[in-house]
């Protein structure tokens, strides 16, 4: 296994960790609402990602029949990722939803000011 | 990645969510390199349309800068950067990118791609395995959407006066 050769075989995979490690620190370190989830939006990019590149052929075409390709990606990731996406944005939807409850509730969208508060009650 | 970075360290919210639509229509670009047309156009769609206007909906419900940092970075860029260095070296077990007889093109995805046309009578295989033969689990999508509108409209209920009706409905 040279080192070399093997990194740039795997190369995509470091971008995706990439993409998901800043979407993590994100939804960690940042205490505004909107953008954890904004966040939260990144990690589930660079999952699609994730499953998305092995499903990739070099030389294949998109999984689309036709008499003059024989070489076709994976069509099964594709589908999984189709129904996460919609997924993706029910649950941001939903979260944006409740942000704006919390707004409306406690006049701020920091998660430390909304701490303080509920100590101080 | 440079759009990344310029999401994490950028306060102005409204400025967030511009680049993040960017973010997503260079992911929709990668997806298509990677032969992934379906999932390219619907994140095209979905992630820098739909998802967009619903952050900017929020936005103009809440307010638009965020705080300078209030607490220490160090602890979540520990976490995030160990993370990050643990998964990196977990890939290194994945089979190399692009090759043809890795085990993820070997048990049910020659069958789908070998069959779709007598089975269904569908050319875009995609389709054919998302309408088709999991039309169930799209079925289970179409409901957690669908629970998902339920919700925001309950949340958003009692708001006469500003209302942005972000709805999850998604094609």
């Amino acid at each position: 296994m040279g080192g070399f050769e093997n990194f740039f075989a795997h190369y995509n995979y470091v971008a995706t960790i990439v993409l998901m490690v800043a979407g993590l620190y994100i939804v960690i370190a940042r205490g505004n609402m909107i953008k954890k989830l904004i966040g939260l939006m990144l990690f589930q990019t660079s999952v699609y990602l994730l499953y998305i590149a092995p499903g990739k052929i070099i030389g294949g075409t998109p999984p689309i029949l036709d008499a003059n390709f024989t070489i076709y990606s994976n069509p099964l990731p594709h589908v999984l990722i189709l129904t996460a996406i919609v997924v993706g944005v029910a649950t941001i939807a939903l979260g944006l939803a409740i942000v704006s409850r919390i707004h409306e509730a406690y006049g701020t969208i920091e998660e430390d000011e909304i701490i303080a508060r509920d100590d101080q009650e | 990645m440079i759009v990344t970075i310029a999401i994490v360290r950028m306060r102005n919210l409204f400025g967030v969510i511009a680049l993040s639509g960017v973010y997503s229509f260079l992911m929709a670009s990668v997806l298509m390199v990677y032969d992934a047309v379906d999932v390219a156009m619907t994140e095209a769609a979905v992630g820098a349309g739909v998802s967009t206007v619903l952050l900017l909906a929020a936005l103009h419900l809440t307010k638009s800068l965020e705080y300078p940092m209030p607490r220490p970075a160090a602890v979540p860029l520990i976490v995030a950067v160990g993370v990050g260095l643990a998964l990196i070296w977990a890939t290194y077990d994945l089979p190399a990118f692009g090759i043809a007889d890795a085990p993820i093109h070997k048990h049910v995805a020659p069958h789908y791609l070998q069959n779709a046309i007598k089975e269904t009578q569908v050319a875009n295989v995609v389709s054919a395995v998302l309408a088709d033969y999991r039309s169930f689990d799209t079925f289970g999508e179409v409901i957690v959407v669908f629970t998902a509108g339920i919700g925001v409209m309950l949340l958003l209920k009692g708001r006469r006066t500003r209302r942005d009706g972000s709805q999850g409905e998604t094609p």
